[in-house]
């Protein structure tokens, strides 16, 4: 069985936003890239499969598209435990042309894991979309994933519960919070051992990007904070009612 | 000139910075507090490979340089500075003492568990009436054939009960002086071996420090490190490396502390604005960072020189002294700008101003690496 772990390459979570071209640009000066954390989480689930299930998982590999600068990010991820990298050499554009880009690579993997969405666009787009492409099932919202024997069983959360189901190989597993704890830190001899393995460069194929960023806007600043005198509860209550409007 | 890190070092940064926020911060303030060996850390760290980083991989190490090594140095010591100092003997004390000195038999035997870090080593060398002045051991090794007899007591010994595997440093041939001294690997469940009491030290204290007692303990001949009369120079040599060690542990309290301090004074309002905007904290923070960048680039500078195997020590020492110096005053500076909330324990600047003190003290105090440096100038 072979898994593929889409990775996006995304600012790192504590990334102060600026843009740049009249707001239509993400200004990338000085932004340190991470592994997106739902890809990392699903990652983690990987490798945990790899070792629980003693040789059913052949290769665990890792794909993103992007250009040089996402290496690094393909690098840890070969140093926390994927055995190889690939990254489609070009500027991850719209979600339909990532979507389309990765479904190149995937057409040999049995399990293909997305996080449920990348923090920096927040699109929750690419999943569905790759396995359109792929003509395979999707499960979305996937909170855990197991293999037994030789059954996938999947639990994700619904209101109030869990369902569990069950999907043929190959799939697009779309994964959210609580697929793994915590992702794994890399370690001395990963680090050393990622210098070794294959990162492979991949050539886009021509794909119409669908939507494009017209602009951004940021969000309002958040209003000073008004402190009132413990005693004047009728002023609070009116500022709440005519001013907060929130009563 | 090249200031970029690659992408390992930057990994590596990562790696240590990671396991810093997200763990040894759960519990520093209680295990300072307590006293308490961070045992589950180190076991942690030992898997991740801190602990022989800077080890060749067929000795079961890292095979890491020491450019990384500050770097993971700097990210630990922001947060937890007694761990910090725990990897610091190991990896460039006990390690590379090892390493670049022992036979294959001793890697092979000690080496390899030290650098997987299922034992962790201790350096024996300061001892009740030897601290700055290392020549004149009392500890004494007496020649029997094929053993030696080890007598003596040793002192502030890092990692004495946590370890395992001890360097020590005795007198073979008192008539020699320093060039009688001898160094040794001990194992610490000889026959022979007790340990004083648990310091109870002002900083650092996670990380556990004794006095030990050696009496009439038979140390096998195949233990002893280089020729004989190697000792003296056995460990300036190996204390050279260590310097980078502590010059960057003492680098990460002074860039914790600041860390907390820039936060602090963004968020913290006195007068009606700020902290931030008050130029007597401003200038403070801008101090602060000034001598920060200083010392950070002192440090890699001598992990570099080491790395290209050139000569480090003289700049090993202007880091460690340079680094320890100014962790002190901008952990001073970190409580000042803190009020009333620094010199409470929650906000850890207090701690890291105890932890910066011992900086200044051990592995050879400021005023000793004052004397390496100008000796290094005026000699000759």
């Amino acid at each position: 069985m072979k898994i593929l772990i889409c990775i996006s390459n995304v600012p790192d979570t504590t990334t102060k936003i600026k843009f740049t071209g009249d707001s239509t640009e993400f200004d990338v000066a000085g932004v340190q890239w991470i592994i997106n954390p739902w890809d990392e989480l699903a990652l983690t689930r990987a490798l945990e499969l790899k070792e629980k299930t003693n040789g059913k998982i052949e290769k665990i590999s890792v794909v993103s598209v992007g250009l040089k600068t996402a290496e690094p990010t393909l690098r840890k991820a070969l140093a926390i435990g994927a055995d190889e990298a690939f990254r489609i050499d070009c500027e991850a554009k719209d979600s339909n042309s990532v979507a389309a880009q990765i479904a190149e690579v995937a057409k040999d993997y049995d399990i293909i894991m997305c996080g449920i969405e990348a923090s920096d666009y927040n699109g929750s787009a690419v999943g569905g979309m790759l396995s359109e492409f792929l003509n395979i099932p999707s499960v979305s919202s996937v909170s855990n994933l197991d293999i037994e024997n030789n059954d996938i069983l999947i639990s994700r959360e619904i209101d109030g519960g869990a369902e569990i189901l069950t999907t043929k190989i190959p799939f697009v597993a779309i994964v959210q919070k609580g697929i793994a704890i915590e992702p794994r830190i890399p370690s001395m001899r990963g680090i050393m051992m990622a210098r070794k393995k294959p990162l492979n460069v991949v050539s886009p194929i021509e794909v119409e990007n669908l939507t494009e960023f017209v602009s951004f806007e940021l969000p309002p600043s958040k209003a000073a904070c008004k402190m009132i005198d413990a005693e004047n509860v009728k002023e609070l209550v009116d500022l709440l009612h005519n001013e907060a409007k929130v009563i | 000139m090249n200031f970029n890190f690659t992408e390992e070092q930057e990994m590596i940064r990562q790696a240590a910075r990671d396991y810093a926020e997200r763990e040894l911060i759960k519990d520093v303030l209680e295990r300072d507090e307590k006293a308490e060996y961070p045992t589950q850390h180190i076991k942690n760290l030992s898997e991740l490979g801190f602990l022989g980083m800077l080890v060749d991989p067929k000795y079961d190490g890292g095979g890491m340089d020491t450019v990384s090594y500050v770097l993971a140095m700097e990210e630990i010591c922001k947060i937890d500075s007694s761990v910090g100092v725990i990897i610091s003997v190991n990896n460039s004390l006990v390690c590379y003492g090892i390493e670049n000195y022992g036979t294959e038999e001793q890697k092979e035997k000690y080496l390899k568990p030290l650098a997987r870090g299922e034992k962790i080593g201790a350096f024996l060398l300061s001892e009740p009436e030897a601290g700055s002045d290392a020549t004149h051991q009392r500890t004494t090794a007496e020649d029997k054939g094929d053993h030696y007899l080890l007598n003596g007591t040793k002192n502030w010994i890092t990692n004495a009960n946590s370890g395992s595997i001890y360097i020590v440093v005795a007198q073979t041939h008192p008539e020699k002086k320093h060039k009688g001294i001898n160094v040794f690997i001990v194992e610490k469940d000889s026959p022979g071996i007790s340990l004083g009491q648990h310091e109870d030290k002002m900083g650092m204290r996670s990380s556990d420090t004794h006095s030990v007692m050696f009496t009439d303990v038979k140390v096998p001949k195949e233990n002893r490190i280089g020729e004989d009369g190697f000792g003296f120079k056995f460990a300036m040599k190996t204390l050279e490396g260590g310097r980078i060690g502590i010059a960057s542990q003492a680098l990460g309290i002074a860039s914790g502390a600041f860390e907390r301090s820039v936060n602090y004074a963004k968020e913290r309002k006195a007068f009606g604005t700020e902290l931030a905007n008050h130029q007597a904290i401003a200038f403070k923070i801008s101090d602060m960072a000034v001598k920060i960048e200083a010392a950070r680039n002192f440090c890699l500078k001598a992990a570099w020189l080491k790395d290209q195997g050139k000569p480090f020590g003289v700049a090993s020492a202007m880091a460690k002294q340079y680094a320890a110096d100014i962790a002190m005053e901008v952990t001073t500076d970190a409580v000042q700008i803190h009020g009333g909330y620094g010199y409470v324990k929650e906000y850890h600047v207090e701690r890291l101003m105890r932890e910066a003190k011992l900086t200044q003290i051990y592995e050879g105090t400021s005023e000793i690496q004052k004397i390496v440096i100008s000796r290094s100038i005026l000699k000759g």
